[in-house]
């Protein structure tokens, strides 16, 4: 057995595997999570009390701001455990929303264990056990912890045994604590130690390290956590990754404690970051395998499954001199999102932009609101849209995620849209409110499950689609929210669809066509003419505003003439100030487009759009 | 024989208007302040107000004197403010000083607008003395309502006693001026004021729509929550008086102006024209040698200005070539005579935005003239004409 001390003749600073923990959190959105996370970072003195700031594992301020975790994160932990002995804990942080579940997976791969983290007073959500089923699946060793013990209405009886039922043990294996006054965390951290395995790996073979998050620094280029599975990492060592072949160097490897500290050596079991200095954000992909350039592992780790954009929509700046940082802007979140694709679009209404995919609405909204604050760019959205399978008489089938791309009418044989297997769970009394939610939203129920006596799991098979439009609102909406939801892709399924256009003087306005089932056509085609009757100005002749199936008019609205634009009194003294007026009224004109002889300023076609969301 | 008289929409006479010379004063006293004018006016009680009106008709007259000699003059126009605020032979000094100044041409229009709670059958005789030969009443509505919403002091009777009174006391034109599209006013009652209007037999129609002026009184309890202006109902209210005008013989030849042949405002004529003219008084702006200039609008300061022997400017702009450009086109397309195709006015049919307009109805490309047929939206066209000038390369701007 070759000792890694000999291999990068430096001293052994590596923790023994034996004495490593690497372990998630999943949770459920405002479970407390991250005052979990603060709290076993004081116990550990990891931070101390006094620097202490409420989730500091949550960075972006998007996070703090919306309590949740969109970004895995990892830190160190040093624990000296009842045994006597310092373990390494390296608590990587996960996202706990539907859409994050592929970052979820990333995590987990890069862990052994999982705690289950569920609010005493909830109790187990659609989400968090969708997550705990990936766990599961991972092989990860699951410890189920029932939180916020010391709130009035806590329940951690009930909750413990619905854990105990969900996860096949015993409601005594269930930990209960309060993240927030430290009640338990001595037990938990113990349970860690005791019931999580060590990491498994081969020390002395060729280096395998996860790459299972990155990030871009502006000055050190591109950041990457690692997990080393087998081997060992040293500073200055020469690198390779796998996947795309790139050959580089360690400039740096270190830990976050959570503060970045940088190691000689990373061995095997650890997780900590790596700098090499490569600013190409495509040549580091989060699911490479990083090995020695000179002595090369036989083969990678296995990568992770590609996330699958499930939906889609277009993003346009509203100042068309921001298109170039637009992409810039989408390169660098694509680093550390391989769920994000993107591709230019040209829309006559927006300008140039980028049909964009995401992995669900929240992912949607967050990648907007990321572009917006971090680099500074004002956008606007079209309506999103899943991918639709298009089958057309001549026996070609192709997909479309634009409403742009669909094919005349008469060229198409069927279209099939994507449906997903929906799980709800929710307190029974809204049992009757759920189904007739569903149901007007073209679902089909399947099983359902009662948790406990008070609490349900509903099983549906929904189209994407309608998930995509407002049933999630819908449903907390109408249970208060109490009931959580999580969907999976199931299958591509036939469907009555017609793709509605918007007319403005006969011209299609390309940003407000929309795909839809043809029971939704005229409802849609009615609410967006009638707003863009009120949001378009009116011009020198009356505009009809017009939603059409193909050649087929569906709602129609007027925008009457324009009858009175003239300044009344102008005589020779005032020339000049009238001048000037008029002169302010042309700057605005200059954002004008010209849609089919209409006139229309950009924000019209924003408003109407922002109103959709 | 009688000469053939002009129509006031003759395209030769806009432009024989163009090189008449004209001179302005403004008098800027008012009994108070109406909610919708943003006009340089002073009100009682205010600084400068205290001065009188004797301090002010000195000031202006030396004002005069300071202005390089020119014309002679065909107009010349007092407005406000409110003119008829000054004694009769106070403003007899005035034009008596223009005259030695500049010189008149023969049969000089001198023109003066009165409000008519100002008005006696004396004034009347003390104008024709001093010269006037031109009145316009600032009657605005027939309606006692509209009249107590525009702040307006005197009632419908006393303003059709006054148009009366001074044509009976032999002023050669006599006109009023109305205000449309007052908020709350309907139809009917604009029609009644325009009828009782055009039942005096006038020679001079103005009808304004009222116009919403940032900073007024009349912005401010918009902003408040007030109903605005509807531009529909100004544009029914514009139609309506459109159509009873040209029925009792009155002929359009503005934007918001009806004459009876030859009895067309010349000072109005001209600087549509893009004539030059000289200006006097508080806020009064002037148009000469390729200069656009005004005079400060504190009366206390202009008489200050006046007094030390300077001449009370607050700012001047000389006119570049896009900006004279843009004043010829957009102050001769109110006219309803238009103004000459020239390079300008081909660029501008050929342009998209141009295009756009004539396809609309909205201008009229003639043999040898362009005009605009709707008069409504001749902003449209104005806008259009300074985007043209704006994209064009070889203009460019030297403000100073």
């Amino acid at each position: 057995m070759v000792e890694p001390v000999e291999l990068h003749g430096l001293p052994f600073p590596m923790t023994a595997p034996s004495r490593i923990r690497n372990f998630s959190i999943i949770a459920h959105i405002d479970h407390g999570k991250s005052t979990l996370a603060d709290r076993l970072l004081e116990r550990t003195g990891a931070i101390s009390e006094r620097d202490m700031r409420a989730q500091v594992l949550d960075e972006m301020d998007l996070e703090r701001e919306r309590g949740i975790t969109i970004k895995a994160n990892a830190v160190r932990l040093d624990y000296v455990a009842s045994d006597g002995e310092t373990y390494q804990l390296n608590l990587i942080d996960t996202p706990g929303h539907v859409d994050f579940s592929y970052e979820v997976s990333r995590s987990l791969e890069a862990c052994e264990g999982a705690l289950l983290l569920v609010d005493a007073s909830q109790g187990v959500e659609a989400q968090t056990l969708a997550n705990a089923y990936l766990a599961i699946e991972g092989g990860l060793e699951i410890i189920p912890v029932v939180n916020k013990i010391d709130l009035p209405a806590a329940e951690p009886d009930r909750v413990a045994a619905e854990l105990a039922g969900i996860l096949g043990g015993s409601a005594d294996e269930v930990l209960r604590v309060s993240a927030k006054t430290g009640e338990g965390i001595d037990e938990l951290l113990e349970a860690i130690v005791d019931r999580l395995p060590a990491p498994e790996g081969d020390q002395a073979a060729p280096l395998r390290a996860l790459v299972f998050d990155s990030f871009y620094d502006t000055y050190r280029g591109v950041v990457s956590h690692v997990r080393i599975f087998d081997g060992a990492i040293g500073q200055g060592d020469g690198l390779r990754f796998m996947a795309t072949g790139l050959d580089t160097s360690a400039d740096e490897i270190g830990i976050r404690r959570p503060r970045t500290e940088p190691v000689e050596t990373l061995g095997t079991g650890e997780v900590g970051y790596l700098v090499t200095g490569v600013k190409e954000i495509d040549l580091i992909r989060v699911g490479d395998t990083v090995t020695h350039r000179d002595r090369p592992a036989a083969e990678a780790l296995p990568g992770y499954r590609e996330p699958k954009p499930m939906v889609f929509s277009g993003l346009f700046p509203t100042d068309g001199d921001d298109f170039e940082r637009l992409r810039d802007a989408l390169e660098k979140l694509r680093l550390n999102d391989s769920a994000l694709i993107y591709q230019p679009e040209t829309s006559r209404a927006l300008g140039f932009g980028f049909r964009v995919g995401f992995l669900g609405l929240l992912h949607m909204e967050i990648v907007r609101e990321r572009l917006e604050r971090e680099y500074d760019l004002d956008l606007v959205a079209t309506a999103p849209s899943v991918a639709y399978r298009v089958n057309l008489t001549d026996g070609e089938t192709f997909m479309i995620r634009s409403p742009q791309d669909m094919p005349e009418p008469g060229k198409i044989a069927s279209i099939e849209e994507p449906y997903v297997k929906a799980m709800i769970i929710a307190p029974a009394t809204y049992i009757g409110t759920i189904m007739e939610l569903a149901q007007s939203r073209r679902g089909e129920m399947g099983e359902m499950t009662y948790l406990s006596p008070e609490r349900v799991e509903l099983h549906y098979e929904l189209p994407l689609s309608e998930i995509v439009f407002d049933f999630f609102d819908q449903l907390k909406s109408r249970t208060r929210g109490y009931a959580s939801l999580d969907y999976e892709p199931a299958d591509y399924r036939p469907s009555d669809l017609v793709r509605v256009d918007i007319l403005l003087n006969g011209v299609p306005v390309d940003a407000f066509s929309s795909i839809v089932h043809r029971s939704e056509a005229y409802r849609y085609g009615k609410a967006m003419v009638e707003r863009l009757r009120e949001l378009i100005p009116r011009q020198l002749f009356d505009v009809p505003v017009q939603a059409a199936i193909g050649s087929r008019i569906i709602a129609r609205e007027t925008i009457k003439a324009k009858r009175k634009d003239v300044i009344a009194k102008c005589y020779g003294g005032d020339v000049t100030r009238k001048r000037k007026l008029l002169e302010r009224q042309k700057e605005g004109k200059k954002r004008m487009k010209m849609v089919g002889q209409v006139e229309v300023p950009q924000e019209a076609f924003i408003s109407a759009l922002k109103l959709d969301q | 024989m009688t000469p053939p008289v002009v129509r006031p929409d003759d395209p030769l006479l806009a432009d024989e208007a163009a090189r008449w010379a004209s001179a302005y004063v403004h008098v800027p006293f008012c009994a108070r302040r109406c909610p919708y004018c943003d006009f340089a006016v002073v009100v009682d009680g205010e600084p400068g107000a205290d001065a009188g009106t004797d301090a002010y008709v000195e000031a202006v007259v030396a004002e005069i004197a300071m202005e390089r000699p020119w014309g002679p003059l065909h107009a010349i126009a007092f407005g406000g403010g409110t003119p008829s605020r000054l004694s009769a032979v106070a403003l007899g000094r005035i034009v008596g000083a223009l005259r030695r100044r500049f010189g008149v041409v023969d049969g000089v229009e001198v023109a003066i607008e009165v409000n008519p709670e100002d008005w006696t059958d004396r004034f009347a005789a003390e104008l024709l003395d001093a010269g006037f030969d031109r009145v316009s009443f600032g009657v605005q509505s027939f309606d006692a309502h509209t009249l107590a919403w525009l702040g307006r002091v005197h009632d419908p009777h006393q303003a059709e006693a006054a148009v009366v009174s001074a044509r009976h006391a032999g002023f050669r034109s006599v006109g009023i001026d109305l205000i449309y599209g007052t908020p709350g006013e309907d139809l009917d009652r604009w029609v009644t004021t325009v009828r009782r209007a055009l039942a005096l037999d006038l020679d001079h129609l103005s009808a304004y729509a009222l116009t919403v002026e940032r900073g007024t009184a009349l912005s401010r309890s918009i902003l408040a929550g007030a109903p605005a202006p509807d531009p529909d109902q100004q544009a029914d209210a514009y139609e309506a008086i459109g159509e009873l005008a040209v029925a009792a013989g009155l002929v359009r030849y503005e934007v918001s102006n009806w004459a009876r042949p030859g009895h067309h405002s010349r000072y109005n004529l001209a600087t549509w024209g893009g004539a030059e003219f000289v200006a006097f008084g508080a806020g009064a702006h002037d148009h000469r040698d390729g200069v656009r200039a005004r005079n400060v609008r504190r009366l206390d300061v202009y008489l200050d200005r006046v007094a030390s022997g300077v001449r009370p400017r607050a700012g001047s702009e000389r006119l570049d070539r896009a900006a004279a450009d843009v004043e010829r086109l957009v102050l001769g397309l109110r006219r309803v005579a238009g103004v000459r195709r020239d390079d300008l006015v081909e660029r501008l049919v050929v342009d998209p935005a141009g295009r756009r307009l004539v396809a609309a109805g909205v201008l009229r490309v003639g043999p040898d003239r362009l005009v605009v047929e709707r008069p409504l939206v001749t902003d449209e066209v104005s806008r259009a004409v300074l985007a043209l000038v704006d994209r064009d390369p070889s203009v460019s701007g030297d403000d100073c």
